[in-house]
């Protein structure tokens, strides 16, 4: 991290080299790097020649393909399938919105999640109607969540002043409306045991990393409180979460929580996960934010003081932007990690994405398939946890990267 | 912010505005509110457990388990204590883990170096593997590993590779050293080694010190102790005619392979994923560790005519150890905490045997505060040995 920072903003032009003087310096500059180069690159070919082969000849796809529904939404009613899908078309509209609005890395994720959308509605049309399961049957779902995305970033760019605060609010009423469209009102409530793979693992993620974020905050500024019993509280709790592994604590919450409450109170099991992430996660996040706070020369504080302003104002104006800004990345990689740790509810019997995984590659029929289909079940679920560890990853170098550039 | 308050200010403030006194009200405010939080909880989950006739005991640690360990480093069978199951636990977690430190930091340092290489294809092979590899859930690269051992043939057809280690569904067959009935023919020579390295040791620091002067003396202490152990291999080939300690190659026989030690399935898998996951990370800490060393330092040390190997080992790696200890030290603390995993792929560690421990006795409290000190101590004794390490290493300012 240190270095990307201490390193020049602007590079010096770099001369043009031909293709080959680019490979005489980079593979062959030794003897001994040619020939770790050309034992590299035969390797390479074998693995990824060996690759191709499996992902074009093997049988197993179809226990994915026809499990699609239990891995994005698990045992999640099929006729209610449209409360998901409407979830989904309010993200694209306002992921397509803020695109157009803000720009920048929104407008990237938005064309992104377009093009993604439109590439699997094509990928789709591949697969013969019979073998077609039911989420992928509505191909035109795909198509009109690309197109609705597309369709809000125009709209977005076209009307820039005026829905710049609509969208944050529309961004903040998303976790309640989701809820409410999943659960359902009135008699015909779905309940959370029904809700699984990927949409259980996004919930779990999101209401973690919403939930655990001002835990955190508050956790990391009691830290460093001058009130000994808080700060002391504080202390007590950072290391203790962070002494013991999350199962540890995932395993508390869903026996211990129903004995901590009176006998009437029942706690559902998505719940005391959610609990149990958000707590473990808030004593991480809290050490992160206490760099960030002790990142913050003594000066900003002094400053603040002598123009008046109160310890609440002061920390609330002056001092946690300015952490919080410092260690966007850091924060950034606390939530991917959240987001991965999410799948160690299987042990507590949730069935998030993991989980469906696990209960497709375990079904008697594919028994016949030689060597079964965990390869292909784990490839696709693995490729799915990638894509969105992956994007947050790129996401938060690219806002460090902006952010530097902003302050120098 | 009681310091704040300046002294002889006007008696006219009235106390609800003295921070002196809004800090202890705060204070007395906030232990209430805990206070009164965990006396709530605790009584209903008291109350609760009194109907359930299960009031919290640790008496159940004295009777027997009843239920076998699939393997364990010492004797056990299910006519011995809960106490001594969970002690078989805390060693099988304190084993994977320290292998796992082991095997993480050494594939660590390898790939941080070849992120550093300056072979395009190495460099961008080693960035590849990082970026697969950390961004997917360690529990699911266990039970990928798991399921592929799960899927290995039979013994009879183990799958060998290069004649040292095998693969088969029972688990990992590994070539190991084992030491011959003439082992005691050289054991004096290694006692030999020893003191002559540990007298060369002293005597030179006994110089250093006289001299007020730094200089090297371990490695050449090492080197004379090497030195004289190799010296008595070689005797002892001559003398008896074997070698003292011989690399033992299993042999396949009927039931299963003789010799070489086999580790189980569900040992193997979590010990191979906690590496290959755990060293993607210290790979990162240890690539950004070297990048951090100031590029001023390699010049200097180039023009005072150091070679490159001398540059890396006297001058950027120990000022690259400063920066990377730290992190380190949390990532060990991590693959320790994430060997909890285990219970997923079913080797009995503290975590499982905590849990069938629970099971079967239906005491919650006591088995989860003891799996909790059991982590926290182990969390406390690594980040302790890390920190002196820590210490010593710290630049010394004159």
């Amino acid at each position: 991290m240190a270095t990307e920072a201490s390193q020049p903003r602007t590079r010096a032009p770099r001369p043009s080299i031909g293709a080959l003087e680019w490979l005489r310096q980079n593979l062959f500059s030794t003897w001994w790097n040619s020939l770790l180069s050309i034992v590299l690159l035969f390797l390479v070919f074998q693995a990824l020649s060996s690759l191709l082969r499996w992902v074009v000849t093997t049988e197993g796809w179809i226990a994915v393909t026809s499990n699609a529904r239990l891995l994005l939404v698990g045992r999640y009613p099929p006729d209610q399938i449209w409360r998901p899908e409407l979830v989904v078309m309010l993200i694209a509209l306002l992921l397509g919105l803020s695109g157009g609005v803000w720009r920048g890395i929104p407008l990237v994720l938005a064309a992104g999640f377009s093009v993604a959308m439109a590439v699997l509605g094509v990928l789709s049309l591949g697969l013969p109607p019979d073998q077609a399961p039911p989420v992928f049957s509505t191909r035109l779902f795909l198509f009109g969540v690309a197109a609705l995305a597309a369709l809000g970033i125009a709209a977005g760019w076209r009307l820039r002043e005026a829905l710049r605060w609509p969208l944050v609010a529309g961004w903040i009423l998303l976790y309640p409306a989701t809820i409410l469209i999943l659960r359902g009102v009135g008699d015909a409530t779905i309940g959370t045991n029904l809700w699984g793979g990927l949409m259980l693992t996004l919930i779990l993620a999101v209401s973690g990393i919403v939930l655990s974020f001002p835990l955190g905050v508050l956790l990391a500024l009691g830290r460093r409180s001058n009130l000994p019993v808080i700060k002391w509280f504080c202390v007590g709790y950072i290391e203790l979460i962070r002494g013991v592994p999350l199962v540890t604590v995932l395993f508390m919450a869903s026996l211990m929580l129903p004995l901590f409450l009176p006998a009437n109170v029942r706690v559902d099991a998505v719940v005391r996960a959610i609990v149990a992430v958000t707590l473990f996660s808030a004593a991480y996040l809290a050490e992160n934010v206490r760099g960030g706070l002790q990142s913050i020369p003594r000066g900003q504080v002094e400053a603040a003081r002598a123009l008046g302003l109160n310890v609440v104002q002061t920390t609330l104006l002056i001092t946690l932007p300015q952490a919080l800004r410092a260690v966007i990345p850091v924060l950034v990689g606390q939530f991917i990690a959240l987001f991965k740790d999410t799948s160690l509810v299987v042990i507590i019997g949730l069935m998030d994405l993991l989980g469906a995984a696990q209960a497709i590659y375990t079904q008697p029929q594919w028994f016949g398939i030689p060597g079964g289909v965990w390869r292909e079940t784990f490839f696709v679920v693995a490729g799915i946890y990638w894509i969105f560890s992956f994007t947050m990853s790129r996401t938060a170098r690219q806002i460090e990267t902006n952010v530097n550039v902003g302050r120098l | 912010m009681a310091a704040t308050t300046p002294p002889g200010q006007p008696a006219s403030i009235p106390f609800y505005r003295d921070t002196r006194v809004i800090a202890i009200l705060v204070q007395v405010a906030f232990a209430l509110v805990v206070i009164g939080t965990f006396w709530f909880l605790y009584s209903t989950m008291m109350d609760g457990l009194r109907r359930a006739n299960l009031l919290p005991s640790f008496a159940f640690l004295r009777q027997p388990a009843g239920f076998p360990i699939s393997e364990s480093p010492i004797p056990f069978d299910p006519s011995r204590t809960y106490g001594y199951a969970f002690l078989v636990g805390v060693l099988n977690t304190l084993r994977v883990a320290g292998i796992g430190i082991v095997l993480a930091t050494i594939l660590g340092i390898i790939l941080g170096v070849c992120r550093l290489s300056n072979n395009w294809l190495l460099r961008n092979i080693a960035t590849v593997y990082v970026e697969i590899v950390r961004n997917v859930p360690l529990l699911l690269q266990l039970l990928f590993w798991f399921a592929m051992t799960q899927a290995f043939p039979r013994v009879q057809e183990a799958i060998s590779v290069g004649g040292l280690l095998f693969l088969h569904n029972r688990g990992v067959t590994i070539a190991w050293p084992r030491a011959n009935a003439d082992f005691g023919a050289w054991t004096p020579w290694l006692w030999a080694g020893l003191l002559a390295g540990a007298g060369f040791y002293i005597a030179r620091r006994v110089q250093f010190a006289r001299r007020d002067r730094p200089g090297v003396a371990l490695p050449w202490a090492l080197l004379i102790a090497a030195g004289i152990a190799l010296l008595g291999f070689v005797a002892t080939r001559l003398v008896a005619g074997q070698w003292p300690v011989m690399l033992e190659i299993p042999e396949l026989q009927r039931f299963g392979f003789s010799g070489g030690v086999t580790l189980t399935t569900n040992f193997a898998a979590l010990l191979f994923g906690l590496v290959i996951y755990t060293a993607t990370f210290i790979g990162e800490i240890v690539r950004s560790g070297i990048q951090a060393v100031n590029k001023g330092q390699r010049e200097a040390a180039r023009a005072l005519g150091l070679t490159n190997g001398q540059t890396l080992r006297l001058v950027i790696f120990p000022q690259a150890l400063r920066i990377i200890i730290p992190p380190l030290t949390s990532q060990y603390l991590n693959l320790t905490k994430n060997s909890s995993l285990a219970v997923a792929i079913g080797f009995p560690d503290l975590f499982a045997i905590a849990g069938t421990t629970l099971n079967q006795t239906g005491q919650a409290v006591p088995v989860i505060l003891m799996v909790m000190a059991s982590y926290l101590s182990i969390s406390l004794l690594t980040s302790l040995l890390m920190n002196w390490y820590n210490k010593r290493m710290q630049l010394v300012e004159r």
